[in-house]
């Protein structure tokens, strides 16, 4: 919301200055998002005049002058077609700097005669677009005086974000009431600011116009009066130039009082051409696929939600958004309608959402216009048409009855220190009330404005105290500590979580954070999305993510072609599944996973094993029973289906998936060589059970465990897991450790089979074992593994 | 000189001169060995008279001991020069590189999720979470904002298709408020909440992302006020940049879920040309926050009479960029090692009070 000083100023007393006004506006809640004073930059152009123009000895096309602007005749040369001896324009000396062509002025030579200075465009001081001729001022303009202050541009342009709850600050006048209320000076009275005698409706003799409402639910008032006999010429420039400060062209006198008084005081307004409608007004549903052409140019169809104001053949408005193109106003236009309306507040934000039309109307009647000032905005409209126009006024319709409905809040003055934790007293608390348009009576019955649809409630009024007190001078009051050292609040889930990125960035991986969207495409070798945007940023972000690594694939892919040369990513958040979003780690490992160096030889990518060794350590970290766990299959089809793997506690519990990323899945992203990649599953890791922090007692054996090499032929399909399980099952007692150190195949070992080497650890209890127990133990060995086909190798 | 004595020089020079383990075993033999010269002479003593026993034992033990003692020294002397011979021969080129360890490295945005759980746990806050795929009434419609409100469009808000009749509008949260409901309806007050997690809106430019990281804060109890928020928030900052002169303005604004609602300036001052917190030679909008409106305390099943507080809600990412010096969001999520690797932080930086919360 755009307006000047001196705007503000006709609406507020004040002695204030510019800076104080635009700390009050912040301090209040009516963010100052920028000032600008459009004549600073242009305060060293004065207005001057041509005393004589004669033809360039060198050049066609550009003439020598004699200007004054105030000390004196000065030599300047000038290409304007329209210079001429007696032009009144605007002129800029030597070091003026002129914002339209960035550049700074100086004494010049051109063609071989002296320039001193520059006779301006509008679009060279930025004014405007024009740049076929120089401004051309009125004759009386005075001489030497700087252009800024000539044009009134020395008028700051304040820019305020005003808050969804702040109809009534959508309009001049409501800011400056607030000021008012906040100390800055004080509110001139309405009919004052108008020129108006008294603030009321004016009178007229012509028929009143045919308008009604026959949706009270979208347009429950439609106040309409007409003059006939209007002139619709140029605006008078104090209204065509607080338009012009703010950013608005001004168009015609008509449609210019119309935007004024949206931004003077939030009521928009519209004005139809009585000449180009056919029979009365209605406010009215539009019709399924009805169509308008709107005054931006655009056609809209519309539906039976909407409200529309249309006469007995067509459309001429979106209610409270937009007019329609067919019966706006020209300057042929000679009746006139004036349309001061209410429209519902939440109509005409679905209307807006669903049309995707914004405008200055919609702004403000979604926000809530004032339903008691229909009659005073038909009023203020039809006396500046009456003044600007001229014509005949006629009597007033009015149709259906505005929303206003007497609220009153049961407030206790208490609240303000109970609540806004500043004490105020009730009689200040009183007085801000007042000013801001509250009237409170002797038991602290409060009634609300009707420009204040916000406030419904005590906790709306303390606001009101506290932001024009000051909310700066409510004291800091600390938060009541427990007594002791704070006591820890993390989750088990939160503190998995941690270990988990803390483990992970210890192993030298590094911790990305990638969408939580992808495309379909991405999703598909995961099992697909199961949750896609209706409205997605575009087709790349559009389903939720089944696992994380589609997004660590993507991630590696970008570093690999910046150059990388090997990328170790994790990330930890969540997939999106049918039923839950499901706490993931993921972990991509491409590239390389070993450089070539002077011990190890060449270099060599990731390999299955590297994703199991991470998997297995992040299990670990995780508190997860890492010997307990079973390799199982059935990784899903984004992986090599023959190097994944899962890993499982019992056989239903999938604790992480592990293994080499199909090749498919791979090239989708345009990846070279082989990819590993880890997936843990944090909601299916098993809690830890609390004991306390007590730990058993320490009980080392007391004699030293024997170990005994096994190696096995078996069956070259065996899953080796399977051979070392059989084995640790093979005498509970004795073994406590089974580990498989080689794998041959090859000469000795015949074709299908391969030859499996463990290393049995073997505890003894309280006594040593004998030669016999340690035999029984080998058979034991033995026997078990030969229950698999595996068969001790000589 | 006697024969025992130059016998013993004899020996003790051919020690010496020993080239290597080998000789000096050839001496020991000689002299010591079962057909050795000394020991030729011990055997003499059994046939000596007690009187040329007295007189001739003592030296020619000397003798033996001298001798062994020369061939251990030696033994020694010779080890020592192998053990050198050989080391010399191991020596390596030192200045070879080993093998590089990896170091991994934690995202900024967790780092700083550690720090605010550090620093709130000491306020007694606790960590809550909720679903990021939101229904229409946890995310709008419980917070004060109806439908066709105003706030909904500015929401930007990303939305699922609708289902059969009567189920919930779905969406990608919009903000880290919806945790404020869930909460107030599962837990008994007092609570104390921070919630940190993913939020999503329908924006996408420099400054943002269409998925950014909130974090919320609620506490509901009997008594709070405007002031218990204005300490809170300052106290938070303060630990949060680690900086006494943090210092703190709020500006009146609205969200529909508070009221009194006010938006928190933090003063920054300019250091080698970025902003750093502290200090008020400007003021750059960090939270937004606000007394819970009584509407919402009342949607959640509590009654506002009985019960109110105040909920605050931030940007992590602009709070990581503020502590940590980036100045452009969209890096975050790019997965960059080299950014990874910059911005990152060892796993070894974990946030603790008695350390610092920053790294």
């Amino acid at each position: 919301m755009k307006f000047t000083l001196s705007w503000l100023k006709e609406h507020l007393e004040t002695e204030a200055s510019l800076d104080a006004i635009v700390e009050a506006l912040t301090r209040i809640g009516l963010e100052v998002e920028g000032v600008e004073n459009p004549g600073e930059k242009l305060a060293a152009f004065k207005v001057a005049k041509v005393l004589s123009a004669a033809p360039h000895p060198q050049a066609d096309k550009l003439q020598i002058l004699s200007v004054d602007a105030g000390d004196g005749p000065l030599q300047v040369v000038c290409g304007a077609p329209n210079a001429r001896a007696g032009l009144v324009g605007v002129f800029g000396a030597p070091g003026a700097y002129v914002p339209g062509s960035d550049m700074t002025l100086k004494v010049a030579e051109i063609r071989g005669v002296v320039s001193n200075g520059m006779m301006c465009s509008t679009r060279e001081l930025e004014l405007g677009e024009d740049h076929d001729g120089i401004i051309e001022l009125p004759a009386d303009a005075p001489i030497g005086t700087p252009y800024p202050d000539y044009a009134g541009l020395n008028d700051p342009v304040i820019d305020v974000a005003i808050t969804p709850n702040r109809q009534d600050c959508m309009g001049v006048r409501g800011i400056a009431r607030d000021l008012a209320a906040a100390g800055l000076g004080t509110l001139t009275p309405l009919a004052e600011v108008y020129r108006m005698t008294v603030l009321a409706p004016v009178a007229g003799s012509d028929p009143a116009p045919d308008v009604r409402t026959e949706d009270p639910a979208g347009c429950p008032a439609f106040f309409a009066q007409a003059v006939s006999g209007v002139t619709n010429g140029v605006s008078p420039a104090w209204m065509s130039q607080k338009l012009t400060a703010i950013g608005q062209k001004p168009i015609s006198v008509l449609v210019d009082i119309t935007n004024f008084v949206s931004v003077d005081l939030g009521r928009p307004l519209h004005v139809y051409d009585r000449a180009k409608l056919t029979g009365g007004l209605v406010a009215r549903r539009a019709k399924d696929g009805e169509q308008v052409l709107a005054l931006n140019g655009k056609t809209y169809s519309l539906d039976a939600t909407m409200t529309v104001i249309a006469d007995d053949v067509a459309v001429h408005d979106i209610g409270g958004i937009m007019g329609g193109e067919h019966s706006g106003v020209s300057e042929t236009t000679t009746d006139v309608l004036i349309e001061c309306a209410y429209f519902d507040p939440d109509h005409i934000a679905r209307t807006g959402q669903k049309l995707g039309l914004t405008s200055d109307a919609r702004t403000r009647f979604e926000r809530g216009v004032d339903p008691a000032f229909l009659d005073h905005g038909l009023a203020i409209a039809t006396h500046l048409v009456l003044e600007h126009c001229g014509g005949t006024p006629s009597a007033i319709t009015r149709a259906g009855t505005p929303p206003v409905v007497a609220r009153s809040i049961a407030y206790d003055p208490a609240r303000a220190e109970t609540l806004g934790g500043l004490a105020i007293a009730p009689e200040r608390q009183k007085a801000i009330l007042e000013r801001l348009g509250f009237t409170v009576d002797s038991g602290w019955t409060v009634t609300v404005p009707s420009w204040r649809r916000d406030v419904d409630g005590s906790a709306d009024l303390v606001e009101e105290v506290i932001r024009i007190e000051g909310i700066d001078k409510v004291p800091t009051v600390p938060l009541e500590r427990a007594p002791g050292v704070a006591k820890p609040t993390a989750t088990p889930e939160q503190k998995l979580e941690r270990r988990l990125r803390r483990g992970a960035a210890a192993r030298g991986l590094n911790e990305a954070v990638t969408w939580s969207f992808l495309s379909e495409a991405e999703a598909a070798p995961f099992g697909g999305g199961a949750w896609s945007l209706a409205n997605p940023i575009s087709e790349d972000l559009k389903v939720m993510r089944p696992s994380l690594l589609p997004g660590l694939l993507a991630a590696a892919a970008r570093n690999l072609k910046r150059g990388a040369q090997s990328v170790r990513l994790f990330e930890i958040g969540r997939r999106y599944l049918a039923d839950a979003e499901r706490p993931t780690l993921g972990v991509v490992l491409a590239g390389e996973g070993r450089a070539r160096g002077w011990q190890q030889g060449k270099a060599a990518p990731f390999d299955a094993f590297d994703a199991k060794a991470e998997a297995l350590a992040l299990l670990a970290a995780a508190g997860a029973p890492v010997e307990n766990l079973q390799v199982m299959g059935e990784a899903g089809e984004a992986w090599h289906p023959g190097q994944s793997g899962t890993l499982r506690l019992g056989p239903k519990t999938v604790l992480a998936t592990f293994g080499m990323v199909h090749p498919l899945t791979v090239r989708a992203y345009d990846l070279d060589g082989p990819v590993a990649a880890v997936e843990l599953y944090l909601d299916a890791m098993p809690g830890k059970r609390s004991t306390g922090f007590m730990r058993p007692a320490y009980a080392p054996p007391a004699l030293q465990a024997v170990r005994r090499d096994f190696a096995f032929l078996v069956p070259a399909e065996l899953a080796a897991d399977a051979l070392v399980r059989a084995v640790k099952g093979a005498d509970k007692a004795a073994i406590t450790a089974v580990r498989l150190f080689d794998v041959f195949t090859g000469a000795g070992v015949d074709e299908g089979q391969k030859s499996l080497a463990l290393e049995v650890t073997l505890q003894p209890g309280e006594k040593s074992f004998t030669d016999e127990e340690l035999k029984a133990v080998a058979d034991k060995v033995v026997a078990a593994a030969a229950k698999l086909g595996a068969v001790l190798r000589g | 000189m006697t024969d025992l004595d130059h016998m013993r020089d004899n020996l003790l020079a051919a020690i010496d001169a020993s080239g290597g383990l080998d000789a000096l075993d050839t001496v020991r033999v000689g002299a010591l060995g079962k057909q050795g010269s000394v020991t030729g002479l011990l055997k003499t003593l059994g046939s000596m008279s007690p009187e040329e026993r007295q007189a001739q034992g003592p030296q020619i033990h000397a003798l033996r001991e001298a001798v062994t003692a020369a061939i251990a020294n030696k033994k020694i002397a010779l080890d020592r020069a192998d053990l050198d011979a050989r080391l010399a021969r191991e020596t390596l080129d030192m200045t070879l590189p080993a093998d590089g360890v990896q170091m991994g490295s934690i995202h900024p945005v967790s780092q700083v999720m550690d720090e605010l759980a550090e620093i709130f746990a000491d306020l007694g806050f606790a960590v809550a979470t909720g679903p990021e795929i939101e229904d229409d009434w946890h995310n709008f419609t419980a917070l004060n904002i109806p439908e066709s409100h105003p706030a909904r469009a500015m929401h930007d808000t990303f939305y699922f298709p609708e289902g059969a009749e009567g189920e919930r509008k779905m969406l990608l949260r919009t903000h880290t408020s919806p945790v404020q409901i869930r909460t107030m309806l599962n837990q008994k007050p007092p609570i104390r909440i921070i919630a940190p997690g993913r939020t999503y809106r329908s924006d996408s430019d420099a400054t943002h992302t269409p998925m950014f990281h909130q974090v919320e804060g609620l506490v509901i109890d009997k008594g709070i006020t405007l002031g218990h928020l204005k300490w809170t928030l300052e106290t938070f900052l303060k630990a949060f940049f680690e900086r006494d002169d943090v210092v703190l303005r709020l500006r009146p604004s609205y969200f529909p879920f508070t009221e009194p609602s006010a938006e928190v300036d933090v003063g920054y001052t300019m250091e080698k040309g970025k902003r750093v917190i502290g200090g008020s030679d400007g003021w750059m909008e960090v939270l937004g926050s606000g007394m819970v409106h009584p509407k919402v305390i009342a949607a959640c099943g509590l009654d506002p009479d009985e019960w109110q507080g105040f909920a605050f809600g931030c940007g992590i990412d602009r709070l990581a960029m503020l502590k940590y010096g980036m100045d452009d969001l969209r890096p975050f999520f790019d997965g960059d090692i080299r950014w990874l690797k910059h911005y990152g932080f060892s796993a070894l930086d974990v946030p603790t009070l008695s350390g610092g919360v920053g790294a």
